[in-house]
């Protein structure tokens, strides 16, 4: 075991854990933010998707002492009070079945929206191609990234 | 009213003594639009609050609290069952907080998820449950302003006096109306005054789903409690022995120990129990037959041919029917396992005590979770205190209990409370999966092109019935036999989202448009015939309705213009299930040479639309569901092992694969009925019929990807 410390929603955590422990469990059984979500553990369905120096990243294969002193974003920092545009974005087109994939879908849709505030439809697919909604909520997932990007000023 | 139990203010402050750690609680976005006005907790609105029944509460303040017993997966209910207790006390759903109710037989019927069943069970009781409340907080109001009862009217909370201009919140009311006794007899809304039903109402759970907020049952932590891990047998064999010295060694891992044929690791943390099982070496040894799909191929082959099967429906003499026919179809189509995969694996927390047993987490049947626990332990089931969380989907798998119990077995081993956490892996090789079936259809026309005899045996590896006998094509044909049989398997299986429907409806729907077409006949004309024929002069028994059948034929032959594009090829495909009619078009056309499937029609008739914009998410996620699955996914077996293991290999549909999709709802104001599985099996065969009108391919397998003639016609698949 060692310690590590991690800069996580603006704020630094000691954890102590074996090194190739990934992210994503550190998050969840070590400090208690569950947002972030476990489905597939191979990187294969973006459930777990964090920002790392705001890039969406998924954080189920990302040892923990890969990430030294980057900053990580979770779906409960990426707010403070739940109004990031594309959460809001995210209500109002009212986007989640289950839901359970929906943490990390806003991840990835607010790390392509800072890079790329006004995506075309092609762009938006070909960006959020990387999660995996069981669901079926595509559709909207597409019409709500495109409403975030109309609320960035 | 038996159903509506008076429940007194002690068990509400009970729940919400239980629900004070702010887990799993819904409430309205729109009620706490401005984060910064302090918004009061459901706790704290729970303590002051009055109960009227074991649905609804009401504190002095008029915030309203409605229990939702049934377990929300993704179906909406959550939401669209409070609407209803909301519409007829009507209430302001601003005002209203949704409170996920526990296992509650007392108080509840059927807390289950499953057959698109919830809607057409409960409707009735929850439109009362709000009725009755209303017509206690009128007579409160009565009493106080003193004036009849028929002299007040409501809307958005507030009592009116019309010719005096006073009012009263139901707040206001609220304590002298608990105490009230709820009224016999209860005159309900007409349909024509609902002004929440029919509106579309945000999913009460969307702001702790879009910030994090623990919701699921992998969210529930506990102090102290242990994590495990399970790895389980192959089909049909047993555990031999097994080496746990390297897993023991596992910095975290607390014990290692068996049960029933199954390895659990247990330990402080989930990562370590993953690398622990990695380390365990097990040997085991047969118990059964050991299949793989090859077995499976000849066993089908053996099945359809064999001379043993259960008649499921008999009409007229098809050995005639045949042996006078002008022409006779025959076609084979089957299906592969599926695996249910919801995008949060199985998983299950239990605490086992000497005296009463807590268990948390996502079921379909919490009913069944408490009742198998009860007979695991020999304890009665009033002991065990059942709590729902969210379902990260279920998709029909969560209708089991095993993973119940198996965290029920390790806690009372461990003497500690335990959270079971399945891997992807185990979700996909644990078991319990859509069964494998193979079907075939023939039928005999007669010179005119009328079908006038039809034959289908249904052949399934642990389907049961794979066959549903009294759908149509029954009834509209003179002589039919229906047959199933079924071979035993060591390999588990369960109802799939739209159980045998979510394939035997493209098998059937993909062959009638090949008897159309050999009939050469239009094929929504072709079932139209059909249809009137099952009208006029029906054979035998007929457990559909033609009318409601004929009606979404029609209108998804209007709004998909059918026909009438001389660019567009077009698959028609409907199906009956779960009470509801869905009929859907699919539209290829030719680009550059390639087809590319751009669009899907649904025309649903579901009776009365509750919340729109749930149905229409039913509706959409059945059609990316149905045909994701037709598509791409697969399971197969090697000696009783899935050879795909997680999403690398066992392919689910994604964004861009997804065609435009258009969803319209039949208005008739029926008594609403079911949603969640209806819209899925009529896509496969929406898809396949319009690749044969574009290509000249049958598809008659699934997944269509992994068919001979599917590589032959480069179908483009793509959103925009
Ligand atoms: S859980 Fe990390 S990508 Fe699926
Ligand atoms: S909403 Fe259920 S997996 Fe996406």
């Amino acid at each position: 075991m060692a310690n590590f410390n991690l800069q996580i929603n603006g704020k630094t955590h000691t954890v102590d854990v074996e090194g190739d422990t990934p992210l994503l469990w550190v998050l969840r059984d070590h400090l208690g933010l569950v947002g972030t979500k476990y489905s597939c553990g191979i990187a294969q369905c973006g459930a777990c998707m964090v920002h790392i120096n705001g890039e969406a990243v998924t954080s189920c294969m990302l040892p923990v002492s890969s990430i030294g002193s980057d900053k990580v974003t979770t779906i409960e920092g990426l707010s403070e009070e739940g109004n990031h545009p594309v959460q809001e974005a995210w209500n109002e087109v009212d986007v989640a079945q289950c839901g359970y994939c929906q943490a990390g879908q806003i991840m990835v849709a607010a790390a392509l929206l800072k890079k790329n505030p006004k995506p075309s439809t092609e762009e938006i697919e070909n960006g959020m191609n990387r999660n995996i909604c069981r669901c079926g909520t595509y559709h909207r997932i597409r019409e709500a990234v495109a409403l975030a990007s109309s609320k960035l000023k | 009213m038996a159903n509506l139990t008076k429940t007194n203010r002690r068990d509400f402050l009970k729940i919400a003594a239980m629900a004070g750690g702010g887990l799993f609680i819904g409430f309205n976005l729109s009620s706490c639009d401005s984060p910064k006005m302090k918004v009061l907790s459901t706790a704290e609105i729970l303590s002051k609050a009055l109960g009227f029944n074991s649905y609804l509460s009401i504190s002095p303040e008029g915030h309203i609290v409605i229990y939702s017993p049934n377990p929300e997966l993704g179906q909406n209910i959550k939401t669209s069952f409070p609407m209803i207790v909301a519409e007829e006390l009507d209430a302001d759903w601003k005002d209203v907080r949704v409170v996920q109710a526990f296992l509650d037989t007392e108080n509840y019927d059927r807390q289950v998820t499953g057959g698109s069943g919830a809607m057409p069970h409960s409707w009735e009781r929850l439109r009362k449950a709000g009725a009755t409340a209303r017509h206690m907080l009128v007579a409160a109001a009565a009493a106080k302003l003193e004036v009849p009862a028929n002299s007040l009217t409501t809307e958005k909370g507030v009592i009116f006096h019309k010719d005096s201009g006073k009012k009263l919140t139901y707040g206001e009311v609220a304590t002298e109306a608990s105490l009230l006794t709820a009224p016999e007899e209860i005159t309900l809304k007409d349909i024509k005054d609902f002004k929440i039903i029919g509106t579309p109402v945000k999913n009460v759970d969307n702001q702790a789903m879009f910030t994090g907020k623990p919701l699921f049952g992998l969210d529930f932590y506990r102090e102290g409690m242990l994590h495990a891990m399970i790895q389980r047998p192959p089909f049909g064999m047993k555990l031999k022995s097994v080496n746990d010295v390297a897993a023991k060694g596992v910095k975290g891992i607390v014990d290692v120990v068996t049960f029933k044929n199954n390895v659990a690791v247990v330990g402080n943390s989930t990562w370590p129990l993953i690398q622990a099982r990695k380390l365990l070496k097990i040997e085991y040894e047969a118990d059964g037959s050991v299949e793989s799909s090859s077995d499976h191929d000849r066993i089908f082959q053996e099945l359809l041919d064999g001379k043993e099967a259960q008649v499921m429906r008999k009409d007229g003499n098809v050995d005639l029917a045949f042996k006078n026919a002008a022409q006779v179809i025959k076609s084979e189509y089957q299906c592969p396992f599926l695996s249910h995969t919801p995008m949060e694996p199985m998983n299950f927390f239990a605490d086992v005590r000497a005296d009463k047993v807590e268990l948390v987490g996502p079921t379909q049947t919490p009913d069944r979770a408490r009742s198998e626990t009860a007979e695991l332990l020999g304890i009665p089931p009033e002991n065990i205190s059942v709590e729902l969380t969210r379902l990260g989907g279920g998709f029909g798998r969560r209708l089991r209990a095993d993973f119940v119990v198996e965290a029920v077995e390790l806690s009372k081993m461990m003497k500690a409370p335990v959270k079971v956490t399945w891997s992807r892996e185990d979700d996909m090789t644990g078991g319990a999966y859509r069964p494998a079936v193979r079907y075939r259809f023939e039928a005999a026309l007669d010179e005119q092109g009328n079908m006038i005899g039809y034959k289908l045996r249904g052949a399934g590896i642990n389907a049961g019935n794979s066959t549903r006998q009294d759908n149509f094509p029954s009834g509209s044909v003179d002589n039919l036999l229906i047959e199933s049989v079924e071979h035993k398997s060591p390999i588990t299986t369960n109802p799939w989202r739209a159980p045998i429907t979510n394939f035997l409806a493209y098998a059937e729907q993909a062959f009638l448009d090949e008897v159309a077409f050999a009939a050469k006949k239009d094929p929504v004309k072709f079932r139209l015939e059909l249809l009137e024929r099952a009208k006029k002069s029906p054979v035998g028994e007929i457990k559909y309705d033609v009318d409601r059948m004929i009606g979404v034929i029609e209108l998804a032959a209007e709004k998909s213009q059918w026909g009438k594009n001389g660019n567009l090829h077009q698959g028609f495909s409907v199906y009956y299930s779960h009470r509801s009619y869905v009929a859907q078009v699919a539209d290829v056309e030719i680009n550059k040479g390639n087809p590319v499937l751009k669009k899907i029609y649904a025309v649903t008739d579901c009776g009365i639309v509750v919340n729109p914009t749930g149905a229409d998410q039913q509706v959409r996620g059945g059609i990316v569901d149905g045909m994701g699955h037709a598509m791409f996914s697969n399971l197969t077996f090697e000696n009783g092992v899935p050879k795909q293991k997680n999403f690398d290999s066992y392919r689910l549909i994604r964004m861009k694969e997804v065609p435009e999709i258009e969803v319209h709802f039949v208005q008739n104001g029926i008594d609403p009925t079911g949603l969640g599985e209806p819209a899925l099996p009529p896509t496969g065969g929406a898809i396949a019929n319009a690749i044969f009108k574009a290509t000249g391919k049958r598809l008659r397998s699934q997944p269509f990807v992994e068919q001979q003639e599917f590589s032959e016609i480069n179908l483009e698949l793509r959103m925009t």
